[in-house]
């Protein structure tokens, strides 16, 4: 009876249970069934995810606490959960083709998946700062190893090794920070650490302060921590790629702005102008970065560190419509990151990946459908309305100017007019130059995938009512 | 009335581009005469649709009409409706649209179908900017209709369509982003995006100064006001001939049209301390645009520069916040979307038989092509603003306003009127008197596919001329409440009292 008792108390971690269960019991199954069941394997990671995400969404609302306070399950824990679990299951739906034409489907591939997103979930509900780092380390070993294995190909190794040797050091400065943080307040819970700072905070805890979010920039690629971005972008394979794109992102994202908003709400004044800080850089170095790129995944790259820098503009807020921003920024920026990545996968010729922009020439001509849903994501992206994008920088910066962040504001929407310039330089490509020899056909997959994001990029302004109430009641759960 | 008819007007193009989307396949004769007649038919029905809400449409009040709302975005609402001042761009626009799409019957030949998408999509997002009721779906069509113009430019353009392209898009982009943020500050002091709403709610006079700013940055850009006009000879010289006629006749006037529907009524504070900025800047246009137009050696560049001029016009007699100037720039406008896009498919007409817009290249075209000829003249003088044609009245309405507010303006003003005329009599007889040149011996006049496109514009041209009152009753109880409002709030302000009190109209906002 008392057994019971105890299973029905771990209830709202559930959902962790299942993924580590799964994780484990695949992993057994890859190894024991040999090379041949990789693609198996992969593809049951796949549903398992899924089944974790209906897990999710079947779990009782509300907000439950666990583990002495370090692990919460609330409304904004199931919204980026959920995104996150989307974002992870579609990169790996991406990967799974890929791997079979590189020959290079292994069942490790998606155990380490698994296991990083398990990081991920875990660090969307830290509440204290173990609890964090914890989850920010089980996520991150994977993914060094991930971005390493295509391991006979330099340029794989070099992006795991220099992914792995900046994250330690950022790993470092966050726990550094993490320790200061704990010596000026005497407690690691993010609820304690509000309450100790209620009035104003010393330069100690300040110092502790621009250490952890050091860390939480490196995570999410936002300037000054963004150099390790472009090049292990370029190297990674491109399933990986498109991995670190989606799921990390969304993660890191989500515990800046829980370990921010709960935990220094007594000293916004201090974090507010590192926040706008961070995002003026990342928006500026973004838009100005990718004009000269030619390899299409270091674009990405640069154009992720400005999307980064956009979604912290709701952060800077520091409000309830400012968290909310920041939500449907990173739904709308998953559901692109995933269609242009499927687009990337499919830059396919004479069985090998290309990488140039310029391979893109004259798409509208070989492959007309990839090229309108291509060029609408990358419209979005740019943030042209009726499209998603346009939707994604409006509600973070309707919290900018209410929060009386006017400069950031202007710099911000005149960083994505810059941007705009890289966006429509891929649109010309596709649509105005003379083709080039047609891709390979593209896979059912990829374009599953491309076709699910685009239709939701284009669509999203016909029907936005669902996702940005769910991320209204996800932001309140924070206050 | 139960069908929501504006909306029909609205989504019908778009249906349309649907339409073309499933059932045609291919590039093959069939698949681009398919793609041609179901634009055809789809501009045709919305255009009839649109004659039906104007036989509807109750002149006398200055209320919006055909409204339908719904929820939307939480914050903002799917608002529409048409009023006096935003009818007439609906039908200018449905009334080009089917134009546009026999101009380009013959004259694209790539990628028919994508052509005839994009400029479906285009006239759904023209006819939803004029008939939007709420802030943000404004913005949403306003913006929108940046990518299928930009493909347009970009695929079926000249040869620096690329160049001409990216800083059409560019451009309008950059000031428009800051209209955003104005939109922004506006929904945080009135609570909400809805147009209605935010014309009765009279925002604090430092709110006002910078929203205004803002609009302006964004409006001056589109229609276009010098200094920041150089995007529009480049997108216009560049684009294909329907593509200019629709740069030229409605683009352009969603500029004017925003002005007349946010910056005047709901910055009325700000709109009386800048207006000596904007007629400064209409003033350089007129002249200064119209001197530079006397040195074109391009067709479509001299007519894009007389466009600036004529939109100095509209600018001035906006800002001169009188009857007479206001009606005399919706007048204008109009009248400016007739006869400059019925100029450029002139201009179509010979570049579709000699492939050049050199001016130099013409000459004694009237000896081949008398028909041409007059149509031609027709388009001359009223560009030119010869009474009788539908120029003279509105560049005469917006000069008359503005005579009541400042002499000095109009004064000058007046000189652009002498100066279009050198401009415009120097092209025409360039290109049509003289000599004929040896490489235009076989030149032919104009067919009938082409009579058909001219035969409603020369009569549209001369009859609103002759008879200006339809287009000027539909418009003016709008007109007429618009300035009661701003100079009630100007007075208020002026009298000493806090301008946060100042409310635009009679009515009393309900937060």
């Amino acid at each position: 009876m008392n057994q019971f008792a105890n299973i029905h108390a771990l209830m709202p971690i559930w959902p962790e249970l299942v993924l580590a269960g799964g994780a484990m019991l695949l992993l057994m199954i890859g190894v024991y069934a040999g090379e041949g069941s990789a693609r198996f394997v992969n593809g049951l990671c796949i549903v398992l995810l899924a089944g974790v995400a209906a897990l999710i969404v079947w779990m009782p609302a509300g907000r439950s606490v666990m583990f002495g306070g370090s692990f919460v399950v609330d409304d904004f824990a199931r919204f980026l959960k959920l995104l996150m679990l989307s974002g992870s299951a579609g990169a790996l739906l991406l990967s799974l083709d890929y791997l079979t034409l590189e020959k290079q489907q292994k069942a490790e591939f998606g155990i380490l998946a698994l296991l990083a997103t398990l990081g991920m979930m875990l660090l969307i509900s830290a509440a204290d700062l173990i609890a964090l780092y914890l989850g920010l380390e089980l996520m991150s070993l994977p993914l060094y190893v991930l971005a390493a294995s295509n391991r006979d190909n330099a340029r794989s190794t070099e992006a795991g090794l220099k992914y792995f040797v900046l994250g330690a050091l950022s790993s470092g400065m966050l726990l550094y920070g993490a320790s200061l943080i704990y010596g000026f307040t005497g407690t690691v819970s993010f609820s304690g650490i509000a309450t100790a700072t209620q009035h104003g905070a010393g330069l100690g805890l300040i110092f502790g302060l621009v250490f952890l979010f050091a860390g939480f920039c490196f995570k999410i690629s936002a300037v000054p921590f963004h150099m390790w971005t472009p090049d292990v972008y370029e190297g990674a394979p491109t399933p990986v790629t498109a991995f670190f794109a989606a799921a990390p992102k969304v993660a890191g994202v989500a515990i800046f702005v829980r370990a921010t908003v709960v935990a220094f709400p007594g000293i916004t004044h201090s974090w507010q102008q590192i926040v706008v800080f961070v995002a003026i850089a990342s928006m500026v170095l973004g838009a100005f970065a990718a004009i000269g790129q030619k390899n299409i995944k270091r674009l990405m790259a640069y154009s992720s560190i400005g999307h980064m820098g956009f979604a912290l503009v709701g952060l800077s807020a520091g409000t309830p419509e400012g968290v909310q921003g920041v939500l449907v920024y990173m739904a709308v920026y998953v559901a692109m990151t995933l269609g242009a990545f499927a687009c990337i996968l499919s830059m396919r010729r004479d069985g090998l990946l290309v990488e140039n922009i310029s391979d893109l020439s004259g798409l509208s001509r070989t492959h007309p459908a990839m090229a309108f849903f291509f060029a609408m994501l990358l419209f979005s992206l740019a943030g042209i309305p009726p499209l998603a994008g346009f939707f994604a920088k409006f509600y973070v910066f309707l919290a900018a100017i209410n929060a009386g962040l006017y400069t950031l504001a202007v710099i911000g929407v005149l960083a994505s007019v810059v941007g705009a310039f890289y966006y429509l330089t891929i649109v010309k490509i596709m649509y105005f130059d003379e083709p080039t020899p047609a891709f390979q056909r593209m896979p059912a997959l990829l374009g599953l995938v491309l076709g699910v994001s685009g239709l939701l990029n284009i669509l999203f302004f016909v029907y936005p009512g669902p996702l940005v109430s769910a991320a209204t009641v996800a932001a309140k759960s924070l206050f | 009335m139960t069908w929501p008819i504006l909306s029909v007007v609205t989504f019908l193009p778009m249906l349309g581009a649907l339409l073309i989307v499933i059932m045609v396949r291919g590039n093959g004769p069939v698949a681009k005469g398919t793609a041609r007649w179901i634009s055809m038919w789809t501009t045709l029905i919305t255009f009839a649709i649109s004659l039906a809400m104007v036989n509807r449409f109750d002149a006398a009040s200055p209320e919006f009409q055909f409204t339908e709302k719904y929820d939307w975005l939480g914050i903002s609402s799917y608002h529409m409706g048409v009023d006096g001042i935003s009818l007439p761009f609906v039908i200018l626009t449905t009334a080009l649209m089917p134009i546009c799409i026999l101009a380009s019957w013959t004259s694209i030949q790539k990628r028919v179908k994508e052509y005839m998408i994009a400029f479906l999509v285009l006239e759904t997002l023209m006819i939803g900017t004029f008939s939007a009721l709420d802030l943000v779906l404004f913005y949403l069509f306003f913006e929108g209709g940046l990518i299928p113009m930009f493909l347009i430019i970009g695929i079926w353009g000249g040869q620096r369509r690329v160049y001409a392209s990216f800083k059409f898009f560019l451009y309008t982009l950059a000031g428009s982003v800051l209209m955003l943020l104005a939109i922004m500050a506006m929904y945080w002091d009135a609570g909400t995006t809805d147009i209605p709403t935010l014309l009765r709610h009279g925002f604090p006079a430092g709110l006002q100064t910078w929203a205004w700013l803002a609009f302006f940055a964004s409006f001056a850009v589109k229609m276009p006001m010098w200094p920041v006009h150089t995007w529009l000879p480049d997108a216009h010289v560049e684009a294909p001939t329907a593509g200019s006629v629709i740069l030229a006749a409605i683009l352009l006037k969603m500029g004017g049209y925003g002005f007349l529907r946010f910056s005047l009524p709901m910055f009325p504070l700000a709109s009386h301390d800048f207006a000596p900025l904007v007629f400064t800047m209409s003033v350089v246009a007129i002249i200064y645009t119209s001197l530079v137009a006397l040195m074109q050696e391009d067709v479509k560049k001299l007519i894009a520069y007389s466009s600036v001029a004529h939109m100095g016009f509209v600018t001035m007699g906006i800002f001169a916040a009188t009857t007479q100037g206001v009606a005399g720039a919706v007048f204008q406008m109009i009248s400016h979307g007739i006869v400059s896009g019925a100029l450029f498919l002139c201009v179509g007409v010979v570049y579709d038989r000699m492939h050049t817009r050199e001016i130099a290249f013409y000459g004694g075209l009237v000896t081949r092509m008398p028909v041409f000829a007059f149509i031609f003249m027709v388009f001359t003088m009223a560009n030119v603003g010869l009474p009788g044609t539908s120029g003279f009245v509105g560049e005469f309405l917006t000069l008359v306003g503005t005579f009541k507010v400042n002499i000095p303006v109009a004064s000058l003003a007046t000189i652009g009127v002498i100066l279009s005329a050198g401009y415009a009599l120097w092209l025409y007889r360039k290109m049509i008197y003289g000599t004929l040149k040896p490489a235009l011996e076989g030149i032919k006049d104009i067919g009938f596919r082409e009579a058909v496109i001219f035969a409603p514009l020369v009569i549209l041209t001369i009859l609103f001329g002759v008879a200006p009152k339809p287009v000027l009753d539909m418009s003016a109880a709008s007109i007429t409440q618009l300035l009661d409002g701003y100079n009630k709030a100007v007075k208020t302000a002026e009298a000493g009292k806090p301008a946060v009190e100042a409310k635009v109209m009679p009515v009393s906002a309900t937060r």
